[in-house]
C-alpha cells in the first residue's frame, strides 16, 4: 500500500470502510428503483446517484458526539452515522418499524439520543437555523461538538439559509455547512438560480470563508470536512464547504431529467465517484480483486437481508394516526453539563449589561466597487423580456467588457 | 404586598425559571442590553450573562430555529417576538419544523415563544394583530392567551416547564394596566384550564385576553338590568377547555362568545360547532359571537374603535340573546 500524503491519515480500514458506505448507498438506491418499479415504494423517490462521495465523505469526518441534520441525497451520511438500509427501504415503503412509524417517508428521520441526527424538513434551508441551535446549545453545555448540515445549490437562495448563516456567523457558531452543487435544483441550472461562480461565495456577506472541494473525490471531500470540522470544533466559528458534484438523475423518480444535456450526463457519468475511488484504491494497493469482491458481497448479502426484514414489517396501524401529536410525559432530553452550572447562575452569571463599541462607524474614505460584474446567464428565448432600449444599452454593455 | 404589573408578573415568571434551571435561555431581539421593546427581560442581562439572554439579529426564523436546535440538546429556550405579528415572519419554522417534530420522529421541542399582540393602542396593521387562529389550526402547538397578571406568571411558568412547543400571547393593551398582588414563592396555573371569572345564570359569555375585560364590564351592566352573565375566561386556546364551556352552556342555556380576533375563522366559530355537537339539546338560542370586524386592524383611534369589539356590542347582543 503506497498512498499519497494526507493531512489528516485514514487507515487501510477507513479506506475500505469509505467504499462500503459508498458502495451500500449505491447498490441501496439501485435496490429502491427496483422496489420503484414493483410499486412497493409509497410516494416518490429520491436518488442519490452520483454524490455518494459528497455525503459519506462529509459525515466520515464527525465523530460519534457531533450532530448532523441530512438532506435528501445524504442518504450516505444517514448509513455512516448508523442506520440501517433497513431503516430506508421501510421508511420509503411506509412501514411500522420505520424510524417515524410510518409518519413520514424518505430521509425525514432523526434520533436526539444516540447517533445525534435531527430530521429534516421539505422546506428548503431551515435547518441551518436549526443546526446553528443545535451548536449554540452544544457549546453552552461546554460540549466541543460540531453540528454539520447540507444544502443543496437551489437552496442557497431560501430566507432560512441566510437568516441560518448570518446568526451562526455573529455568534461564531461550531457549525459546518456543506453546500452540495449537485448543478440543477429540480428541473433549474444553478447559473439561473445564483448571479455567483462558485457558491461559497455565498458566505462571503457573513465574513465567512470555506473550501470548495471535487465532491466526486471522496478522499478529498473528507480530507477538507475533517479540516473544517477541526476549525469549527477549535472555535473558528462557522465553515462552508462547496462539493461540486452532479445530480445524476431527475429530481425524483418520476422525472427524467430530459432538461439536462445529454453531454453533461456523459461529463460527470465519465467522473462517477465510486469508480474514480475503485481505481484509486487499486492505484495505491489499498485492495485487491478478492477484497473487492467481498465487500460488494457483503453489500449485496445485508441489503437481501434487511430488505426481506423490512418486508415483513407490517403497515403502521390506523390508530396510529391520532397518537402522538403531544409528548405527554415522553420528554427524556436532559442536558448533559460538561461545564460547572455555577457559572450560569447570579452571582457569577452577573455581568455589566453594557455594549463594547470600539469602532464608531463612520466613512473612512474607502470607496468600495465590487471586482467584477457577476456573470448573468442569458434567459431563454420564450423567457426574454421585451428589449428596451434600456436592455440594449445594458447588452451592448455587457459585450464591450467581454 | 405591593401590586404587580402583567409586565413584571412575565419578567418575575422568566427570573424564577431562569434562577430554578439553568437550561432556561431567552433569544430574540433588543431583549439584552435594551431589556425588550416592552421591557419584559429588563435585568436579566444583568443577572444573568450573555450566554444566557443573547441579542439576535433581525431574524425571526433564526431565532424560532436556534431555540428549536437547542431544545434538542436538553434546552429550555424561551424566544420573544418583539410584536407577535412579526410571527408571520417564521411562520415556516413553526409550522412546519416546530409543530410536525414531536408527530414525525419523536423528537419533542419544549421552546415557549412569547410576545405582544392585541390591538387597541393604535399600533396599525403591523403591531396590534391577534395570529393565534392561525396557530390554534395547526396540531402540535400549544396556544396560550393570558388575562391577569396572576395568570401570565402562572401560565408561562407552566409553558417553560412543558415539554411541547408553546406560544404565549401577551396582550399588550393589558401590560400594565391589569394590576395585582401576587402570591409569595412558586406556582403554576395548567395549560388547558379555562376560568369563571363572573358566575351567572342567564347566559355564558366566553372570552379570552383583553376582551374578558369588556365581557366583564357589560356583564356588569347587564346585571343592572336583570341579567346575570356567566364570564369564562380560556386563559389556553389550543388545548381548549371545553368541558368547562359545556358545563356552563348546559347551566345557563345560551352561549355569546367575544373575542379580538377577527370573525371569519375565529375561535367563536370552533365554539360554536363544539357547543352545537355536544349540547345542542341544551341550547335555548342561537349562539352569538361579538368579534373585531373582518379587516386589517386599522390605525386611527375612531377607525380602531370601530374595528375592536366594544362594551356596547357586548351588552346589545347579550341583552338580545338573554331576550330570545
Amino acid at each position: 500500500m503506497q498512498l499519497p500524503a494526507m493531512k489528516y491519515p485514514l487507515s487501510r480500514e477507513q479506506l475500505l470502510e469509505l467504499y462500503y458506505y459508498m458502495r451500500l448507498t449505491r447498490e441501496l438506491d439501485e435496490q429502491l428503483v427496483r422496489l420503484f418499479r414493483q410499486n412497493k415504494v409509497v410516494g416518490g423517490l429520491y436518488s442519490s446517484l452520483g454524490q455518494e462521495a459528497t455525503a459519506v465523505g462529509t459525515a466520515y469526518a464527525l465523530e460519534p458526539r457531533d450532530w448532523m441534520a441530512p438532506m435528501i441525497r445524504n442518504v450516505g451520511g444517514l448509513l455512516v452515522k448508523g442506520y440501517r438500509p433497513r431503516d430506508i427501504f421501510m421508511q420509503y415503503m411506509a412501514r411500522y418499524d420505520s424510524p417515524t412509524h410510518g409518519k413520514d417517508n424518505t430521509s425525514h428521520f432523526g434520533d436526539l439520543k444516540v447517533r445525534h441526527v435531527v430530521s429534516p424538513i421539505s422546506m428548503l434551508g431551515d435547518l441551518i437555523p436549526v443546526m446553528t441551535g443545535v451548536a449554540l446549545a452544544g457549546r453552552y453545555l461546554g460540549q466541543k461538538i460540531v453540528a454539520m448540515t447540507w444544502i443543496g445549490d437551489g437552496g442557497t437562495s431560501t430566507g432560512a439559509f441566510h437568516e441560518g448563516l448570518n446568526f451562526a456567523a455573529v455568534q461564531r457558531a461550531p457549525l459546518v455547512l456543506v453546500i452540495e452543487n449537485n448543478q440543477w435544483a429540480y428541473s433549474t441550472p444553478v447559473a439561473r438560480q445564483v448571479p455567483l461562480r462558485h457558491l461559497v461565495e455565498r458566505g462571503r456577506a457573513y465574513g465567512l470563508g470555506g473550501y470548495i472541494v471535487d465532491g466526486n473525490d471522496v478522499i478529498a471531500v473528507y480530507q477538507v470536512t475533517r479540516e473544517a470540522v477541526e476549525r469549527a470544533r477549535n472555535g473558528e466559528g462557522p465553515v462552508l464547504i462547496e462539493a461540486k458534484t452532479m445530480r445524476m438523475k431527475g429530481h425524483a423518480q418520476h422525472d427524467p431529467a430530459s432538461y439536462v444535456p445529454p453531454e453533461m450526463f456523459e461529463f460527470w457519468k465519465a467522473r462517477d465517484p465510486i469508480t474514480r475511488y475503485e481505481q484509486w484504491l487499486t492505484r495505491h494497493g489499498v485492495w485487491d480483486e478478492a477484497t473487492r469482491a467481498a465487500i460488494n458481497e457483503r453489500v449485496a448479502r445485508e441489503l437481501r437481508q434487511e430488505l426481506a426484514e423490512a418486508e415483513a414489517s407490517p403497515p403502521p396501524p390506523p390508530e396510529l394516526a391520532e397518537q402522538g401529536v403531544y409528548c405527554e410525559g415522553c420528554h427524556q432530553i436532559e442536558p448533559e453539563w460538561q461545564r460547572p452550572v455555577e457559572e450560569l447562575l447570579p452571582p457569577r452569571s452577573s455581568v455589566q449589561p453594557r455594549w463594547t463599541v470600539t469602532d464608531f462607524g463612520a466613512f473612512d474614505g474607502a470607496c468600495y466597487l465590487p471586482a467584477e460584474t457577476p456573470a448573468v446567464a442569458p434567459a431563454p428565448a420564450a423567457a426574454s423580456p421585451a428589449r428596451t432600449p434600456a436592455t440594449r444599452r445594458a447588452a451592448g454593455a455587457r459585450r464591450r467588457r467581454s | 404586598m405591593a401590586e404587580v404589573t402583567m409586565l413584571e408578573a412575565i419578567r418575575q415568571a422568566l427570573a424564577e425559571e431562569m434562577e430554578r434551571d439553568p437550561s432556561v435561555v431567552l433569544l430574540g431581539e433588543d431583549i439584552g442590553v435594551y431589556g425588550g421593546a416592552f421591557k419584559a427581560t429588563e435585568g436579566l442581562l444583568e443577572r444573568f450573562g450573555w450566554e444566557r439572554v443573547i441579542d439576535t439579529p433581525i431574524s425571526e426564523t433564526a431565532i424560532i430555529g436556534a431555540a428549536v436546535g437547542m431544545s434538542y440538546l436538553g434546552l429550555r429556550p424561551v424566544a420573544e417576538l418583539q410584536f407577535i405579528d412579526f410571527i408571520a415572519c417564521c411562520f415556516n419554522q413553526l409550522v412546519n419544523f416546530v409543530a410536525k417534530s414531536h408527530y414525525r420522529w419523536g423528537a419533542p421541542v419544549p421552546i415557549v415563544v412569547r410576545g405582544p399582540s392585541g390591538g387597541g393602542v393604535h399600533g396599525g396593521p403591523f403591531h396590534s394583530q391577534n395570529p393565534e387562529m392561525w396557530f390554534v389550526h395547526t396540531p402540535g402547538l400549544k396556544v396560550v392567551c393570558p388575562s391577569t397578571a396572576y395568570d401570565a406568571k402562572g401560565l408561562l411558568k407552566a409553558a417553560i416547564r412543558d415539554n411541547n412547543p408553546v406560544l404565549f400571547f401577551e396582550h399588550k393593551f393589558l401590560y400594565r394596566r391589569v394590576k395585582e398582588e401576587l402570591p409569595p414563592g412558586d406556582y403554576t396555573v395548567p395549560l388547558g384550564q379555562a376560568a369563571i371569572r363572573r358566575p351567572g345564570r342567564d347566559l355564558t359569555i366566553v372570552s379570552y385576553a383583553a376582551t374578558v375585560y369588556t365581557a366583564l364590564e357589560a356583564a356588569g351592566e347587564l346585571a343592572r338590568e336583570g341579567i346575570e352573565a356567566e364570564v369564562i375566561d380560556l386563559r389556553t386556546l389550543l388545548p381548549l377547555d371545553r368541558q368547562t364551556i359545556l358545563d356552563s352552556v348546559r347551566r345557563t342555556n345560551k352561549l355569546l362568545v367575544v373575542h379580538e380576533d377577527t370573525r371569519t375563522g375565529g375561535l367563536a366559530g370552533e365554539i360554536a360547532a363544539i357547543v352545537t355537537e355536544e349540547a345542542f339539546e341544551d341550547l335555548d338560542g342561537p349562539i352569538r359571537r361579538v368579534t373585531a370586524l373582518d379587516t386589517p386592524v386599522p390605525f386611527a383611534p375612531s377607525l380602531e374603535e370601530r374595528f375592536l369589539p366594544q362594551v356596547a356590542d357586548v351588552v346589545r347582543v347579550a341583552r338580545e340573546l338573554a331576550r330570545y
